[in-house]
């Protein structure tokens, strides 16, 4: 784990075996490595997740408080996301202010979740123009080998899906901290977002990176996406590309039929955990 | 109403449930879980490795770094992620707790960097961190002249209790709620931390000590056992 010389000596072998269809530790381009989620890490959060996705481990809490809502949306609760690389995670982070490292994953988990609706925001109004519930979603590495974007918005949806509201006493208007009501977070669940992010390495594409193959990628793009109800296509609602390689139109089409297929497969896991969870 | 019984019904001198583990983050030199009750610590190290920039570098021995942080969502109330003057302290005090087990003189122009992050908080985090910190240490194979073991005590009222919890470190009535968190070598009565917050008399306060000591070794013979299951 020391830097990023090393890897560039393993970059040209990552990059001969992708042509190949083939992955240094055996995977084909687009598997993920095993998901294991565990629910409930931490009790005094409205929810908590922790997410590993191989050897790579995100924990995530849901905070809640009351605030004012924005003056262009008096009617709306609010939420925030933040991610914190801490350096108990990995050599390769320090400790100060966020810096783009972290503030990028952050905006982009959060993209998805608010563009597609998934958070009913009015749902979340307790006195119109004056008191409104803020959602804080804090994610945190705990173990970065590779891929922090999908696992911190796996854990952040799970998260969101398994969380109590707290207790909130209408008389002197304050939050009751650490007392929570039965009642879960007002979600439209038919819009839940999934992020898949595929990095690219020369000509050839895949998913779910290693910190190796991370550091090797020339390009990288996030797809973040949702199942309607009323429909078989699934909906886009957010993406952003990263590294200095282009993409193109042809290749982000390829990802795209790619994304439907590892959709399905994260959709159920998420589903099933929030099933056992709920029991 | 004085206070005669602890309302998760432990005795006295009783411990909270320890639950332990080292190996915990693969990137890690030395990693550990340690658990009393529902306040959980997490540590990492990395290290020992050359410590730049070199004009930092002590050419007699080398440095042990300690990073104290709190998540923002283990407590009831969230706090803002990042750096506290709070948790500013707790990193030195921890720091001290820990260096005299530490053989620094054998890594001359080195640092050892300790991370603890609190992932679920209920009173007695540093100690937590501590505890977990120390298995960290010996789990990355730096080089150690003992344990340390960590354990809060307390007085509720007029009675010594031992491994305080969030509840029982606001207790109001009677005389109040005394919390003294302290550190020691293992099998030995030298302390490495000692902060106390409250009242007690001195007459007290050595019986608290007593029960500290008590404390700590089976916080030490917890901590041994995790040790020894890692391969």
């Amino acid at each position: 784990m020391n830097g990023e010389k090393i890897y560039r000596v393993t970059k040209n072998q990552i990059s001969e075996y992708l042509g190949k269809g083939k992955r240094l530790d055996g995977r084909t381009p687009f598997d993920f490595r095993d998901i294991e989620v565990k629910t409930n890490i931490s009790k005094n959060a409205e929810a908590s997740v922790s997410v590993k996705i191989g050897k790579t481990e995100v924990v995530c809490g849901i905070k809640m408080d009351v605030g004012e809502p924005y003056t262009d949306h008096e009617a709306e609760g609010t939420m925030m996301t933040t991610m914190e690389l801490l350096p108990l995670s990995s050599p390769n982070f320090e400790y100060g202010p966020p810096r783009i490292e972290a503030i990028e994953p952050a905006r982009i988990i959060d993209r998805g979740i608010r563009e597609s609706g998934f958070i009913d925001f009015e749902g979340l109004c307790i006195k119109e123009g004056e008191k409104v519930w803020t959602v804080f979603i804090d994610l945190a590495t705990i173990n970065d080998d590779g891929n922090i974007i999908d696992a911190g918005a796996l854990a952040a949806i799970i998260a969101l899906k398994i969380a109590k509201m707290p207790a909130y006493d209408e008389e002197t208007e304050k939050v009751k901290y650490g007392e929570f009501t039965n009642k879960g977070l007002p979600l439209i669940d038919d819009k839940m977002p999934i992020t898949i992010t595929f990095r690219k390495i020369k000509d050839t594409l895949f998913a779910d990176p290693d910190k190796k193959e991370e550091i090797s990628a020339d390009a990288r793009i996030s797809i973040e996406l949702s199942q309607p109800k009323d429909s078989k296509e699934l909906m886009i609602n957010a993406m952003q590309k990263g590294g200095e390689a282009t993409l193109s139109t042809d290749e982000v089409e390829t990802l795209l039929t790619q994304a439907e297929k590892i959709f399905k497969n994260l959709n159920s896991i998420v589903q099933d955990e929030v099933k056992k969870t709920k029991k | 109403m004085a206070f005669t019984k602890r309302s998760d019904g432990r005795k006295m001198d009783e411990l909270r449930k320890i639950q332990c583990k080292v190996g915990i983050i693969p990137n890690a030199d030395g990693s550990a879980m340690f658990a009393h009750g529902d306040t959980v610590a997490f540590a990492a190290v990395y290290g020992p490795k050359i410590l730049n920039p070199k004009h930092q570098q002590n050419p007699e021995k080398g440095v042990i770094r300690v990073h104290y942080n709190m998540l923002s969502f283990s407590v009831t109330e969230r706090i803002r992620p990042g750096l506290s003057r709070r948790s500013q302290e707790i990193s030195k005090v921890t720091e001290w707790a820990l260096s005299p087990v530490v053989m620094l003189n054998e890594l001359p122009g080195t640092v050892v960097d300790v991370h603890i992050n609190i992932i679920q908080a209920n009173a007695g985090t540093r100690c937590a961190g501590i505890n977990a910190a120390a298995m960290a240490l010996a789990h990355a194979g730096v080089p150690m002249k003992n344990m340390v073991s960590s354990v809060s005590i307390g007085k509720i009222d007029d009675k010594i209790v031992v491994d305080l919890t969030k509840e029982e470190e606001d207790y109001k009535e009677g005389e109040g709620s005394t919390d003294i968190p302290m550190a020691l070598l293992s099998n030995s009565d030298n302390m490495t931390l000692l902060q106390l917050d409250g009242k007690i008399q001195i007459k007290r306060l050595k019986e608290a000590l007593e029960a500290g000591k008590t404390a700590c070794k089976k916080v030490y013979e917890a901590q041994k056992a995790a040790l020894k299951e890692t391969k």
